[in-house]
C-alpha cells in the first residue's frame, strides 16, 4: 500500500488537470500574445483561468497575477510592494513563522534600508493582537502574516489583524501569504480587508511552477520582471497556458462541493488524530480538528529521530515530512515548531502528515499500524 | 580548427622495460575509451614509442583535451598542427603561418626545435632550426631568440609521411593507465577522503570497484544516490566502477544490541572490512582501498586502525593516510568530488556513534566482544553480501 501524506508540500493533480495541461500543450499550444486564431483561442484559456480564480476571491479578473508560483507571488507582494511605497515609510511587519519565501526577501529588504519587525506567536502560534497594534506606525509600509502555517496549520486571525493595521495606519498594505489556506478556507480579500495574496496551484491539485498574486486594484506595486509587457507590465514573460489553465481547472475542481471536500479533509483529520493519540509517546502539536487547518497533522515521536522514521515509514511506502519540504534543504531546527512551544528534545523526532482529497481512512489506518509496529523496534535503539 | 591531431606524452610507462607494450596499448585503449564520450571520429596509434591522436573530421577540441586530461598514463597532451605537405619552403611558411595564429601577442622569445624521425629528409636538423629561425625572425620583428628558456619552443618533426609543429603542453594527468595494475576494492562512503582515495589508487593503474553500506531507515535515498554520484565521478578517471550496495542495518543493529556501545564503530568496521574483502574476493579484487587519515577520528586512530586492519589478509590501500584534511580536500576540488562530497543527506548513523568510543582499543577486549556475535551474525554477514545490489557506474 502506498500513502502519501506530504500534500503541504505538494499533490498530485486533479485528472482534469493534467488533460488540460496536455491539452494546452500539445493542441492549443500558440502564444497568448499572437495576433493569429489560435493565439486567441490560448488566451481564452487564461481568460477562463483569471475567471474563475476572481469568482474563488470575489474579487475582479484584473486584480489578479499569475507567477510562477507563491515564491514569486510573495517575492513580488514584498519587494514589489514595498518599493512601490517607499516614499510612504521604510517600516515592515511579520511574524517569526513566516515561510522562507517570506524570510527572504524580507531579509533582502532589510538589506536595502527597510527595518522589519518579526512578530512572536502563542502556543497556538497565533500572532499576538496587542503586539501588533504596538509595533504599528506612521512609517509601517506593509504587514505580512500567512494565512495557515505550513507546519502546523495555525489559522492566523487574518481579518483582525487587518483592522487593527488600518486602524493604526490605513495606507500600510496587507500582505497575507496564502499558499496553504487557499482551496481550503473561503477567502474574502475584500471583506477580510487584505490587499494582497499569495497562492501556488500545486497546493491544492494543480501543475507546479504556477501560481498568483491577488493585488487590490487601489494598491500599487512594482513589477519583478521586465519584458515584453503581459499582464498589464505587471509580470512579463509568455504567459504559462498550460500551467495557468490547469491551475484554472484545479481551482473549479476544488471550490466544486467544497464543503463536502473540507468535511472531508476534517474527517481524514481527526480520524488520524485519534488513531496517533492512541499511540505511546505521542504529541500532536497541531490545533486540533476544526481549531486548525484542515490538511495538517504535525505529531512528535518521543525518543525517535524525525529522519529516520520518515525513513522507515518511507521503506513502507509511507511518505511524511520532517519539518517544512521546501526548508528541509537546510539542516536545522524549525522555527515554527520552536516559536509554538514544541519540547526542546521532541523538535528533532517530528513529523508533518499533510492530507489531499485523494487520502483515504483505509491509508491513515496503514500509517499507523505501520507507527505501532515500528516505534518500539526504533525507540530500542537510540542514542546512549 | 588548426590543431587535428594531438602527441600523448607519457612518463613512466616508458620505463617498463620488456612490457612497455602492454603499457602503452592499455593507455591506447584507455584514451579510445575517453574519446566515446566526445564527438568526433578519432584514430589512436602507435608510433615509434610515441601515441598519436588523430580526429577524422570535425571534432570538438575542448572535449577532446578535457577527455585526454582525464585519462591516467598521460603525461602533456600537446595539439599538433600536421600537415603531409612536407616540402621545405612550404614548411618554413606552415611555421609562420602556425606562429601567427597560436601567438597573437609576438613579444616573445623563441627557440626551434626540429627533429628528423625520417634521416631521409635532405635538411639535417640543425639547419632546419637555423632556418627556420631566420624565417620567423624576419616575419615577426618583435620576436626574439632565447635558446635556454624560451617562451615558445617550437618543435618541428618530419616523419616520413607527415610533419608536425607543436608548441603548447598541456599537462595531463600522470600516474599509469588503467587496467594495467590488477583491481581493487575501494569502500566507498559519501565523504571527502574515499573518493580522493580511490582516484589515487587508479592512478597508479588499478583498476577499482566499489562496495558502500546502506542503512536504511539510518541512511537515507539521497545519501546512497550521493554514493552513487561520487562513483560515477571519480569513474570519469577510472573507467566504469562497479559500486556494490550492501545493506548493513541488520548488523548494525545487532552489534549495537550486543556490544559495549564505546566499541560499536570499531567493531562495525571490522565487519565492513569482512565484507568488503570476501565482495573482493568473489570479484576479482586483490586489495581494499580505504580513504581512512591517521587520527582523523576516533577510528582511524593508529590502535584503531591497527583493530581494524586485523581482519584483513588482503593489503589495504590508504592512499591518504598522512595527509592533512585540507590536502585531501585540495584533490577532491581538483578531480570535481568535493561539491557532491559535501552535500548535508542527513546520515541518521550518528545515532549509533557513542559520545565517546574508544580511542585505543585493545584488539584483545574487541575480540572478546565480537565472541558475543559468534553464532548469530555470520548468517547476517551472509545476507548481506547475497542481497546487495550492483550498480554500474560510468
Amino acid at each position: 500500500m502506498e500513502a502519501y501524506f506530504d500534500n503541504s508540500a505538494t499533490t498530485k493533480v486533479f485528472d482534469s488537470v493534467r488533460d488540460i495541461v496536455v491539452k494546452t500543450m500539445t493542441e492549443d499550444y500558440a502564444n497568448p500574445s499572437a495576433k493569429h486564431s489560435k493565439g486567441v483561442e490560448a488566451e481564452n484559456y487564461i481568460k477562463e483561468a483569471r475567471s474563475v480564480i476572481a469568482r474563488s476571491l470575489r474579487v475582479q479578473e484584473k486584480e489578479i497575477v499569475f507567477t510562477s508560483g507563491g515564491s514569486e507571488s510573495n517575492n513580488m507582494a514584498l519587494i514589489g510592494g514595498a518599493m512601490a511605497n517607499r516614499r510612504a515609510g521604510n517600516h515592515i511587519i511579520s511574524s517569526n513563522i513566516e515561510h522562507p519565501s517570506v524570510y527572504n526577501p524580507l531579509g533582502y529588504l532589510e538589506e536595502q534600508g527597510y527595518e522589519v519587525t518579526y512578530l512572536p506567536v502563542d502556543r497556538q502560534g497565533h500572532i499576538d493582537l496587542s503586539e501588533l497594534e504596538a509595533a504599528v506606525r506612521p512609517d509601517t509600509v506593509l504587514v505580512s502574516v500567512m494565512y495557515v502555517n505550513n507546519e502546523v496549520g495555525t489559522v492566523e486571525p487574518v481579518e483582525e489583524i487587518s483592522k487593527i493595521v488600518k486602524r493604526k495606519n490605513p495606507a500600510a498594505l496587507f500582505h497575507v501569504d496564502a499558499i496553504q489556506a487557499y482551496g481550503k478556507y473561503e477567502i474574502r480579500p475584500k471583506r477580510q480587508g487584505i490587499d494582497l495574496l499569495s497562492v501556488s496551484a500545486h497546493k491544492l491539485h494543480g501543475p507546479k511552477g504556477v501560481g498568483f498574486l491577488y493585488i487590490d486594484e487601489k494598491v500599487k506595486i512594482k513589477p519583478l520582471i521586465y519584458g515584453g509587457g503581459q499582464q498589464r507590465n505587471l509580470r512579463s514573460g509568455t504567459e504559462n497556458v498550460p500551467g495557468i489553465a490547469g491551475m484554472g481547472e484545479a481551482v473549479r475542481e476544488m471550490f466544486t462541493d467544497h464543503q463536502k471536500k473540507i468535511d472531508g479533509l476534517y474527517e481524514l483529520k481527526e480520524y488520524a488524530e485519534s488513531r496517533l493519540r492512541k499511540l505511546e509517546g505521542v504529541t500532536l502539536n497541531n490545533p486540533p480538528g476544526r481549531e486548525g487547518a484542515p490538511q495538517i497533522v504535525s505529531a512528535s515521536f518521543e525518543g525517535v529521530r524525525s529522519e529516520v522514521l520518515l525513513h522507515a515509514l518511507e521503506e513502507k511506502g509511507i511518505y511524511v515530512s520532517s519539518g517544512s519540504a521546501c526548508s528541509s534543504h537546510h539542516p536545522g531546527l524549525s522555527g515554527t515548531l520552536k516559536g509554538v512551544g514544541v519540547r526542546p528534545d521532541l523538535l528533532d523526532c517530528t513529523l508533518r502528515f499533510s492530507f489531499g482529497l485523494f487520502n483515504t481512512k483505509e491509508e491513515v489506518d496503514y500509517a499507523a499500524e505501520t507507527l505501532k509496529q515500528l516505534l518500539p523496534l526504533l525507540r530500542r535503539f537510540r542514542r546512549r | 580548427m588548426l590543431y587535428q591531431s594531438f602527441l600523448i606524452k607519457y612518463a613512466e610507462i616508458g620505463t617498463k622495460g620488456k612490457n612497455r607494450f602492454l603499457f602503452e596499448d592499455a593507455l591506447i585503449s584507455r584514451i579510445c575509451h575517453a574519446l566515446k564520450q566526445v564527438d568526433g571520429k578519432f584514430d589512436v596509434s602507435k608510433e615509434s614509442g610515441r601515441i598519436y591522436v588523430t580526429a577524422c573530421g570535425e571534432y570538438d577540441y575542448e572535449d577532446t583535451v578535457e577527455a585526454l586530461k582525464k585519462v591516467f598514463g598521460i603525461a602533456w597532451i600537446c595539439p599538433m598542427f600536421q600537415t603531409e605537405d612536407r616540402d621545405y619552403d612550404r614548411l618554413k611558411q606552415y611555421v609562420c603561418c602556425y606562429l601567427n595564429q597560436v601567438y597573437p601577442d609576438r613579444n616573445r622569445t623563441f627557440k626551434v626545435e626540429a627533429r628528423r624521425a625520417d634521416k631521409r629528409y635532405p635538411v639535417p636538423s640543425e639547419q632546419m632550426n637555423r632556418d627556420l629561425g631566420e624565417v620567423i625572425l624576419d616575419t615577426f620583428p618583435q620576436m626574439r631568440v632565447d635558446v635556454h628558456h624560451p617562451d615558445v619552443l617550437l618543435r618541428v618533426e618530419v616523419r616520413a609521411a607527415v610533419v608536425n609543429l607543436y608548441s603548447e603542453m598541456i599537462p595531463g594527468p600522470g600516474g599509469m593507465p588503467v587496467g594495467t595494475n590488477g583491481k581493487a576494492m575501494l569502500l566507498l562512503s559519501g565523504g571527502i577522503d574515499s573518493p580522493v582515495a580511490g582516484y589515487m589508487v587508479a592512478k597508479r593503474g588499478v583498476r577499482i570497484d566499489a562496495v558502500y553500506f546502506h542503512a536504511p531507515p539510518y541512511t537515507s535515498e539521497r545519501a546512497r544516490q550521493k554514493v552513487v554520484d561520487l562513483a560515477k565521478l571519480v569513474s570519469r578517471y577510472s573507467g566504469p566502477i562497479d559500486l556494490h550496495v550492501v545493506n548493513f542495518t541488520e548488523i548494525q543493529m545487532h552489534i549495537y544490541e550486543i556490544c559495549p556501545h564505546e566499541e560499536l564503530t570499531i567493531i562495525m568496521r571490522r565487519y565492513m572490512m569482512r565484507i568488503a574483502q570476501r565482495i573482493a574476493e568473489e570479484t576479482g579484487s586483490m586489495a581494499l582501498i580505504t580513504g581512512e587519515s591517521i587520527g582523523q577520528v576516533a577510528s582511524q586512530t593508529v590502535q584503531s586502525l591497527a583493530v581494524t586492519n586485523e581482519v584483513c589478509t588482503m593489503p589495504v590501500f590508504r592512499p591518504v593516510i598522512a595527509f592533512d584534511k585540507q590536502e585531501i580536500v585540495d584533490i577532491s576540488e581538483r578531480i570535481g568530488t568535493y561539491e557532491t562530497s559535501i552535500l548535508p543527506y542527513e546520515d541518521c548513523c550518528t545515532i549509533f556513534v557513542a559520545k565517546h568510543p574508544v580511542t585505543k582499543p585493545s584488539l584483545k577486549v574487541i575480540r572478546r566482544s565480537e565472541e558475543k556475535l559468534a553464532g548469530t551474525i555470520e548468517k547476517m554477514v551472509e545476507t548481506a553480501i547475497a542481497g546487495r545490489e550492483v550498480i554500474r557506474c560510468g
